[in-house]
């Protein structure tokens, strides 16, 4: 990192216990700017739970996050999403009888003002927000490659398309953060391919992206940098190189070190 | 949307603009000429069914907006039309010699209907589903039976008696009730009220299709496919139900208001959880979230169970006697149309073209899609 620049996402020591259970425990790191940062781990590692904390579905019991230096603790999740932080779902969840234009569309909720009354009057403002709003959709649907399947119901769409959606969707709150929760799971080589394609792309137009992902050869590939959770502690960080010498990582995917 | 959807609609709407514009004036003249038409035909209490009728159409829209668009399922909606009811009555009526003008009152009653929508909102925004439609049921219900009993130790409902001789919309010096002169035509009040119901059932109408194609629309629709994702999408969902919550009962409330008025006598006995029940009926029976057919719904109920008290004198025509109670007939056929329509057409009777393919899937290109699906996602 650059002396002077301060990270974009900063995790501090932050745990997360149900009941007894400990999902989480100290687990610190920091994401830069323009990055695409991978968390990998087994199975139960707490992956998908270090996500919802960040996202304001879980209250972590210990630690903060700083987005650009300033504290998420305590924000409702959509204050969060108008923070920067968006997000994707590993089992998809797109409004499924709404169109794809209408999901992106939704996405840009928190990033729109109109209310009620200005609905009901048509007013000139809302009428112009509405207009962006669909234009803005629009050129995501193009972004993400599926602009020809704008008016067809998001249930209706072939999974790799759900999959872009769901992206375009994310992208639609204008994030400076973007959390893709498995993104790759499920999909093909083809499909895979094209996804981390898009991804970079992404990374490319100067999008910040973390990414939980099974896929090791996609993550080592695509990643900048790579954290390792295990048992809800994070066991490595560093480059994918690093990472993937490190004994500690090799002990947990692998089991016990041989004799 | 499909290819055959979309070509549809070009052909009748956009390809002909004229024709559209001919089926939009035939319609204005038919609704202006119903009340006659009607009175002519079928008697003047048919004019009276035909203004319930445009009443119950707003009630519907305005049920359509918590239960068809946010799916927040609520089951005492009533009682927004009670309060909206009973603030015109308590105000435009000798029961405490107030008489506020009609132009006052509606607003008024339409704000305290609101707040009755977020006083029941606040508390049942955690529930979903089965619970709210518990509280929902119990909040409607209490209000009721707050009617009812507050008649000591002040009186301010005056109980099961309810009020009586409530003032008569006013516009000017010019009465609805019982008849209106204008420029020489006297019109009777049944009709005078039709076309002032009517006016406000179209406002409603334009103010429901304005609410669902906009920012707040798509929250609604949001949060009734997905309250998580909705979340993740910056929605605040607290507010946005609320929002929810109160437009229906402010629709209730006008509707409430006008109930109040063009009876000229209200009591609890009209609020009751039966009441709630039709309404949700209408909504869920013409095609949830879709407004022509949450129309449709309510003008289909308003007016059905009034045709059905013919079968009364139809058996005296046929068997010379009557069997069977028109009455307990009526209720069972009303019955029997419901669970069949569900069976038969479980998305409504004129559902929106994208809850209709989801709900049957005729279409060989839609069914081949979602298989295609299906396979993907199995992969």
């Amino acid at each position: 990192m650059p002396p002077g620049e301060a990270p974009l996402l900063e995790a501090r020591a932050v745990g997360k216990r149900f009941g007894g259970l400990a999902a989480l425990a100290e687990v610190s790191l920091t994401i830069r700017r323009g990055e695409i940062y991978g968390l990998i781990g087994p199975n139960g590692a707490g992956k998908t739970t270090f996500f919802n904390c960040l996202t304001g579905l879980y209250r972590a019991t210990e630690g903060a996050f700083l987005l650009d230096g300033a504290p998420l603790t305590g924000l409702k999740p959509h204050a969060i999403v108008a923070r920067g932080i968006a997000r994707t779902f590993q089992n998809i969840r797109l409004f499924a009888n709404m169109t794809a234009l209408e999901n992106v569309m939704v996405g840009r909720h928190a990033r729109t003002r109109s209310g009620v009354l200005g609905a009901i009057l048509g007013t000139a403002a809302t009428r112009a927000e509405e207009r962006d709003t669909v234009d803005r959709a629009r050129a995501l649907l193009a972004y993400v490659g599926i602009e020809a399947r704008a008016d067809d119901l998001a249930k209706h769409l072939p999974y790799g398309d759900q999959r872009r959606l769901e992206i375009a969707r994310a992208l639609a709150t204008e994030p400076r953060l973007l959390a893709l929760d498995e993104p790759a799971a499920g999909m093909n080589a083809t499909e895979t391919a094209a996804l981390r394609g898009l991804l970079e792309r992404l990374r490319g137009d100067g999008v910040t992206l973390l990414l939980i992902e099974h896929d090791v050869a996609l993550v080592m590939g695509l990643c900048d940098r790579v954290a390792v959770l295990d048992y809800g502690r994070r066991i490595a960080e560093g480059s994918p190189a690093e990472v993937r010498a490190d004994p500690q990582v090799i002990t947990a995917y692998l089991g016990g070190a041989l004799p | 949307m499909t290819g055959v959807g979309r070509r549809l609609r070009a052909s009748s709407w956009q390809g002909s603009p004229r024709l559209a514009w001919a089926a939009f004036a035939a319609l204005g003249v038919l609704l202006a000429a119903l009340p006659f038409l009607v009175d002519a035909g079928m008697g003047r209490s048919w004019v009276r069914i035909l203004d319930f009728a445009l009443l119950y159409v707003m009630l519907a829209l305005g049920l359509n907006i918590v239960v068809g668009f946010a799916g927040l399922l609520d089951l005492g909606y009533v009682a927004f039309y009670a309060v909206g009811a009973y603030v015109y009555a308590l105000l435009a009526s000798p029961h405490f010699g107030i008489h506020l003008p009609f132009w006052a009152l509606l607003p008024l009653g339409a704000a305290f209907a609101c707040l009755a929508g977020v006083l029941l909102g606040a508390p049942t925004l955690r529930l979903r589903g089965d619970y709210l439609a518990i509280v929902t049921l119990g909040f409607g219900e209490i209000v009721r039976i707050f009617l009812n009993n507050l008649n000591a130790p002040i009186n301010v409902t005056n109980g099961p008696q309810g009020v009586n001789l409530i003032d008569p919309i006013r516009f000017g010096d010019t009465a609805l009730h019982p008849s209106v002169t204008l420029f020489g035509v006297t019109l009777p009040g049944t009709h005078a009220h039709y076309y002032l119901f009517l006016a406000l059932t179209l406002l409603t109408v334009f103010v429901a299709f304005r609410l669902q194609r906009s920012r707040i629309g798509r929250a609604w629709v949001a949060i009734r496919e997905d309250e998580v994702a909705a979340v993740a999408m910056g929605i605040n969902t607290r507010n946005v139900k609320l929002l929810a919550f109160a437009m229906g009962a402010t629709f209730g409330g006008v509707g409430g208001g006008l109930f109040a008025a063009f009876q000229g006598f209200v009591s609890p006995e009209s609020f009751t959880l039966l009441e709630s029940i039709m309404i949700l009926c209408m909504v869920v029976l013409g095609g949830m979230g879709h407004i022509p057919g949450v129309m449709l719904g309510a003008l289909l109920l308003t007016v059905l169970p009034e045709l059905l008290r013919y079968i009364g004198p139809l058996q005296t025509a046929v068997l010379g006697h009557v069997a069977v109670d028109p009455s307990d007939l009526r209720m069972l056929l009303f019955g029997i149309a419901l669970v069949a329509v569900m069976i038969f057409r479980p998305e409504g009777l004129w559902p929106s073209p994208q809850r209709a393919r989801e709900l049957s899937p005729d279409n060989p290109d839609e069914t081949r899609q979602e298989q295609e699906t299906l396979v993907d996602a199995s992969r």
